[in-house]
Parts: C-alpha cells; sequence; structure tokens
C-alpha cells in the first residue's frame, strides 16, 4: 500500500494530451497554518506512531530492477543492498550460463523483515540486456514489462469491486549498471536512458569500482553526469519533482556531487582491524563495501533504502503512474477504461511504448 | 686435437650484426572495446607516451561513428638496437549499439597488407618490400564479462586465420585471484569450444635446463594473460621504491609483480623472446595461407593442378612458372576495363532514360 498524500485527480490530465515537460500532478501543497497556536497538547503528533503502526502490521511492497551487461555485480549488489540472497546469483562459474539471446525479465519476490517492519521485496532481473552483437531496441521488453505493471494497477483501481489494497508490481526504482570504462558512457547507456527515465525512476550507479583510483572516479563521475545534462536524461531525484526548498538543496547536492554512485558490492566477510567486513580480497588489500574511503556503497543503500525509499514509491505512483494513466484515458477517448458499458473490456495493453516515454 | 678451423661458426654473428644494423619491424594490432586499458598497457609495454594526444569522443558522438583503423609509428631504440614499432588501432570497435559486421574493416585492413605485400613480392624490385603485415595482434577480453562475449567471438572466428591472436584481459585488477582463474579457465573453454587458434607459444627447445622448461610452463599456464598497465610511476608505501603501479585507497596494484597480474609474462613472451618468431609465422603460415588462397581463386583450371600441389609450401614456389604473375596482371586489367565497360553502359541507359523523358514532358515521370 503506497502512502501517497491523498491527491485529486486532475482534470487538467484527463482531457489535454500529456505535453512535453509533464505538468506538475495536482498535489495539494502543505497547509498554511492559520494559527499554530494551540492552548493546550491535543495529540495530534501521535499520529505518526499510528502510521508506523500500521505500516508494521500491513508491510510494505518494493520492487527493484536492476539493467545492465553482465557481470556487472547486478545481482550481488541487490544481495549486498539487502543483507540476504535475494538475488539469484548467476555469477557462479560451475553453473553453464548462457547469455540469453533477447533480453528477459525475472522477478524474484522476498519477505524480509527488520525490527518488526516486513517488506515484501521483488528483484527484478533482466538478463540478456547489452550482450549480443546486436543490441538495438533491447529496452524494448523492459519497457513493455514496466508499461505491464501500470496496466495491471490501473486495471484493480477501476474495477468497482476494488480491493483494500491493490497489489503493487510497479517498477519503484530501476538501477541501472555503468560498466567502468573510464571514459565516458556507451552509446547504449544513453539510449536505455533516454528511453526509459520518462517510465521509471532511474538511478545511475557505476559498478565495480574497484577498477578506478580516486582520481579517476571523480573525473568519470563528472563526464558521465554532463552527458547525461546535455542528452536532457533526468535520473532520479528528479529536479522537476523536488517539492520545497528542502529537498531541492539536499537533492541536489546529490545530483551533483554524489550521483553516479560508484560502488562495488561483495557477499564475502573478511577480517579486518578486528572485525568482520564485507569485502573483496585481493593481493595488494581488502576493499571493504561499507567503508566510504574505499567506495560509495553505503551512500547508495542509505539513498536508497534509509531516505528515499518511500519516496521512490511515491514519485512512481503519482507520477510516473498518472503519466500513464493519462495517456490510457486519451487513448480511450477521456472515459475511464472500462466505463460507459457494463463489463467492458479493457482496451489491450500497447504493444508500443507510449509516444510520452521517448 | 687439432681441429682445423674453418671459420662459418661465426656465421650466427654476421648475420645478427646484419640484422643490427637492418633494424627490425614490428606492427602490432591492438583491439576491443573501448575502456579496456589497450592505450595504457601499450604505454606501459613499451615505456612510451604513444597516445599521449589522444581524445575519446563522448558517447553521443560515438552513436553514429563507424570504425575506423589508426596507425602510428614509433621508433624505440635499445641496446643499439633499432625497432620500427607500427601500432594498429582499432577505435570504435564494439562501442555502438549493433556491432553487427563491425570486424569487416579489421578483416579487410589484415587482407591488405597481405595483398600490398603479395603485389610487392611478385614485383620488379623487391629490395625495398616495406612489410606492413600485422604480425601480431593483441584482443583484450573484458573482466567484467562471465567470459567472452558473442562480438569477442565473432571477431576472434574472423581473425584467427589471418593473425596470431594474443588474448589478454585488460584491467585484471577488478578481479581477486580466484575470479582469475576461473575467466581464464572458462576462456580457454570457450577458444576450445569454438575451435579458435590462438598464437601458439612454441616449444622450448629440448636442451634448455628443467628449470627454463618448468618456467617456461609455467607461463603458457597462464594464459590468456591478466595483465594491468599503467603510465605512472607510484611510490609504494611499503616498499618505498619507486614501482609502475596504480594507487588505490586499499593498497596499491604493482604492474610488474607476477603475483599481482601477467605483465611481466606478457613482455617477456611478446618482447623478448618471441617477437621473432611472430614474424615468421606471419610469414610462413598466415600469408602462405592467403597466398595460396589468393593465388588459386585466379588460377585457370588448367593450371590449377600446380597451385594445389604447392598449396602449403614455399620451396615448390619455384614450380609455379613465372607466367602465372603477368596471367595475374592480365585478369587484373581485364576485369578492371570490364568494370569500365559496365559504368559507361551504366552511364548511357541514364541518359537514354532522360532523353525519354525529356520527350514526354506531360507524362508523369518516375524518379530515376
Amino acid at each position: 500500500m503506497s502512502k501517497g498524500l491523498p491527491e485529486t485527480r486532475s482534470d487538467a490530465a484527463m482531457s489535454e494530451l500529456v505535453p512535453e515537460p509533464r505538468p506538475k500532478p495536482a498535489v495539494p501543497m502543505k497547509p498554511v497554518s492559520i494559527n499554530s497556536n494551540l492552548l493546550g497538547y491535543v495529540g495530534i503528533d501521535t499520529i505518526i506512531e499510528q502510521m508506523r503502526k500500521k505500516t508494521m502490521k500491513t508491510g510494505f511492497d518494493f520492487n527493484i530492477m536492476v539493467v545492465g551487461q553482465s557481470g556487472l555485480g547486478k545481482s550481488t549488489l541487490v544481495n549486498t543492498l539487502f543483507k540476504s540472497q535475494v538475488s539469484r546469483k548467476a555469477a557462479s562459474w560451475n553453473r553453464e550460463e548462457k547469455i540469453p539471446k533477447t533480453v528477459e525479465i525475472k522477478a524474484i519476490g522476498h519477505v524480509i523483515e527488520e525490527g518488526g517492519v516486513k517488506m515484501k521485496l521483488t528483484v527484478i532481473d533482466t538478463p540478456g540486456f547489452g550482450d549480443q552483437i546486436n543490441n538495438e531496441n533491447c529496452w524494448e521488453p523492459i519497457e513493455k514489462y514496466i508499461n505491464e505493471q501500470y496496466e495491471k494497477f490501473l486495471k484493480e483501481e477501476v474495477n468497482i469491486a476494488r480491493k483494500k489494497r491493490i497489489p503493487d508490481t510497479r517498477v519503484h526504482c530501476c538501477l541501472y549498471f555503468i560498466s567502468p570504462t573510464g571514459h565516458s558512457l556507451r552509446p547504449l547507456d544513453l539510449e536505455f536512458m533516454k528511453h526509459l527515465s520518462k517510465v521509471v525512476n532511474i538511478i545511475p550507479v557505476i559498478a565495480k569500482a574497484d577498477t578506478m583510483t580516486l582520481e579517476e572516479k571523480s573525473e568519470f563521475k563528472q563526464r558521465v553526469r554532463k552527458e547525461l545534462e546535455v542528452n536532457g536524461i533526468e535520473f532520479y531525484p528528479q529536479k522537476e519533482f523536488d517539492e520545497d526548498l528542502e529537498d531541492k538543496t539536499e537533492n541536489d547536492k546529490i545530483r551533483q556531487e554524489s550521483m553516479p554512485f560508484a560502488v562495488v558490492g561483495s557477499d564475502k566477510e573478511y577480517q579486518v582491524n578486528g572485525k568482520r567486513v564485507l569485502g573483496r580480497k585481493t593481493p595488494w588489500g581488502i576493499i571493504e563495501v561499507e567503508n566510504l574511503n574505499h567506495c560509495e556503497f553505503a551512500l547508495l543503500r542509505d539513498f536508497v533504502i534509509r531516505t528515499h525509499l518511500q519516496d521512490l514509491k511515491e514519485v512512481t505512483h503519482n507520477i510516473h503512474y498518472e503519466t500513464y494513466r493519462a495517456k490510457r484515458l486519451n487513448d480511450n477517448g477521456g472515459l475511464p477504461p472500462g466505463e460507459g458499458l457494463l463489463g467492458t473490456v479493457l482496451p489491450p495493453v500497447p504493444a508500443t511504448p507510449c509516444p510520452s516515454a521517448e | 686435437m687439432d681441429k682445423e678451423y674453418v671459420g662459418f661458426s661465426a656465421l650466427p654473428s654476421q648475420l645478427h650484426r646484419k640484422s643490427v644494423k637492418k633494424g627490425f619491424d614490428f606492427t602490432l594490432m591492438v583491439a576491443g572495446e573501448s575502456g579496456l586499458g589497450k592505450s595504457t598497457l601499450i604505454n606501459s609495454l613499451f615505456l612510451t607516451n604513444l597516445y599521449e594526444d589522444r581524445q575519446v569522443p563522448e558517447a553521443s558522438a560515438r552513436l553514429t561513428r563507424t570504425l575506423t583503423i589508426e596507425r602510428r609509428s614509433v621508433e624505440i631504440e635499445e641496446g643499439g638496437i633499432k625497432v620500427k614499432l607500427t601500432l594498429v588501432d582499432t577505435p570504435g570497435f564494439g562501442d555502438a549499439v549493433d556491432c553487427s559486421d563491425c570486424w569487416l574493416p579489421v578483416v579487410r585492413f589484415i587482407e591488405e597488407q597481405f595483398e600490398q605485400y603479395l603485389r610487392d613480392e611478385s614485383g620488379l624490385n623487391r629490395k625495398n618490400i616495406q612489410d606492413s603485415r600485422v604480425h601480431c595482434c593483441l584482443y583484450f577480453i573484458s573482466p567484467f564479462g562471465r567470459g567472452l562475449r558473442p562480438l569477442d567471438v565473432a571477431f576472434l572466428r574472423a581473425m584467427h586465420e589471418k593473425v596470431n591472436i594474443i588474448p589478454v584481459i585488460g584491467k585484471a585488477d577488478a578481479l581477486m585471484p580466484k575470479e582469475t582463474q576461473a575467466l581464464k579457465q572458462k576462456i580457454r573453454d570457450q577458444l576450445k569450444e569454438e575451435e579458435i587458434n590462438i598464437y601458439q607459444f612454441p616449444e622450448c627447445d629440448s636442451d634448455e635446463d628443467e628449470e627454463f622448461k618448468r618456467q617456461d610452463a609455467e607461463m603458457k599456464e597462464r594464459i590468456p594473460f591478466a595483465v594491468v598497465g599503467s603510465s605512472e610511476v607510484v611510490r609504494d608505501g611499503g616498499t618505498s621504491r619507486p614501482v609502475r603501479g596504480r594507487c588505490y585507497s586499499w593498497g596499491t596494484v604493482e604492474v610488474e609483480n607476477p603475483h599481482h597480474c601477467d605483465f611481466l609474462n606478457l613482455r617477456r613472451m611478446l618482447v623478448q623472446t618471441h617477437l621473432q618468431d611472430l614474424k615468421e609465422v606471419t610469414h610462413d603460415l598466415l600469408y602462405e595461407g592467403y597466398r595460396a588462397r589468393c593465388l588459386q581463386s585466379l588460377a585457370r583450371p588448367g593450371a590449377r593442378d600446380r597451385t594445389s600441389r604447392s598449396k602449403l609450401s614455399r620451396q615448390s614456389a619455384t614450380e609455379i612458372p613465372l607466367p602465372m604473375l603477368p596471367l595475374a596482371e592480365t585478369e587484373k586489367l581485364i576485369r578492371e576495363k570490364d568494370e569500365e565497360l559496365r559504368r559507361m553502359q551504366e552511364m548511357l541507359e541514364k541518359m537514354q532514360a532522360q532523353m525519354q523523358q525529356s520527350q514526354a514532358p506531360g507524362e508523369q515521370s518516375d524518379s530515376l
């Protein structure tokens, strides 16, 4: 269940074609305080505790997708992020894993629990992406999958007898793995992010960052940021969705200095200075995954899980999903799908990607 | 024990002196996707800064870039011996979204060098033949993959019969020792499976001592070599002597440390011991194969017997009578004239069509 702010279905979004750039959805502004001087303790602040209790009871869904060439450590990184074997690791050398001929979409769900809070985590893997000789349009199956999840949610929403809690299979976050070439982005990276950044929250990460020295890392990040900007690619957190000044300053710092996060993943532990740490042991030293002097894994983890998890879900629901919904309604002549005639079947999911996703 | 001394044992030193005077040519091709440390490795191997003024274009520029072949030469001198090293680079390889057939320009380039040599060899003035044939191709494999990628396989299969291929794993400091071993094994298995013939370092001479033979065998086990390059000399905290390496927050990789990577092995085998063998294999095996195929395709039915007999042995070259060459030349001339005739015919047809059009102005004319 997503804890979004109660939104009003904006009429504007229903009647006009979705222009570029997208109009901000009608999220109500923070209420202006009329009289903030209460005469005594009322107890409204306990709402936070009530919300917390509810979340703990119901738990929540989080769906994360990983995209990138094979061998960039995607599964290992997700396992490291959530400190459990949530991603089926195809990296074991003993198994005869053949690179699939087309991009496959594999979603695996796990329930993990921490501090009484249950999370149903789904990791969506995309083996085969970028591995062929000809990778033209290899992002299409991915885009199709994402739209299919929006469609599923839409169908549930327009039902007359709706479920109390619509199962949310929409992709909340897409980690895109950039190969640490040290030069710049590859043409495929640009193409993917151009097409998908309007449909899903993309968080670019630099994979296997233990091959770059500090200087190389910072130069590479600068170049990547510039290339993304020049090509008009808005990765998460998108500038246009900063709600207030506080968000903006916090996000600006992340956007302009930290991202893309240069990460290293590992599921092996080693002894360093008397402590057991996750890392990689080489003849010239041990790389500690959670050591900020070594790599930015901890920053990525804090960003995705500890500070922006809820926001990722909100942006997916309030913005990406709304854009999809508006487009579908437009296609259906302004009527909500299924309305008009009782028992009308929804028009089929468009096979081609939405034009707004260009 | 008064053996008579004739003196021909001095022959090797005469040869040596002559070759030293002549100098050596060596053409090395470097291939592989961008970002695998190729240029850095070359600079480390030959201790030169061949790639100083290099600019790698950004991704949006590379979207439509086609593969180019770049050549740069440098004269290196060491111990009185001069080597003219020519490096052939293939920027753009493996970059595009669609890399279908992107290796064809490279294959064509190699064949062109063979063609040139064949022409020179068959020409009248053979004193100063410039050998621009590619003697060796260092192919870089990504350490981030799970072995050879489909593009690697396609490239290697197109090239392995035309050039000596030495596969190396670039940026090997991305891997832990176990991962390196597993990757090497995977690559070796794949090469066998796909029947790709990489350059075989020849066996030691039987009169070498056991220690040398053991070292040699050990080195061959390390193929494909996992290499790290560096253009910087750093002061390693531990040893405090300057080493070529890469400084990380968790330690320093030393390029010339055999426990860190196989750079020394590569340098020894490529530069110090097998430079000449690479040239010989290129000439005796790969070039001969090309030459035989070429001549066979030009051969008339009657003369085919002669060429097939001399397919793989250079000795019977004298059996191919010189008249074969002028034949090849005239064949070429005939083909060129045919082309010209065809072109003129096409132009005539175009002009005729245009004339017809202008004679019927009212009618709809199709675009030519």
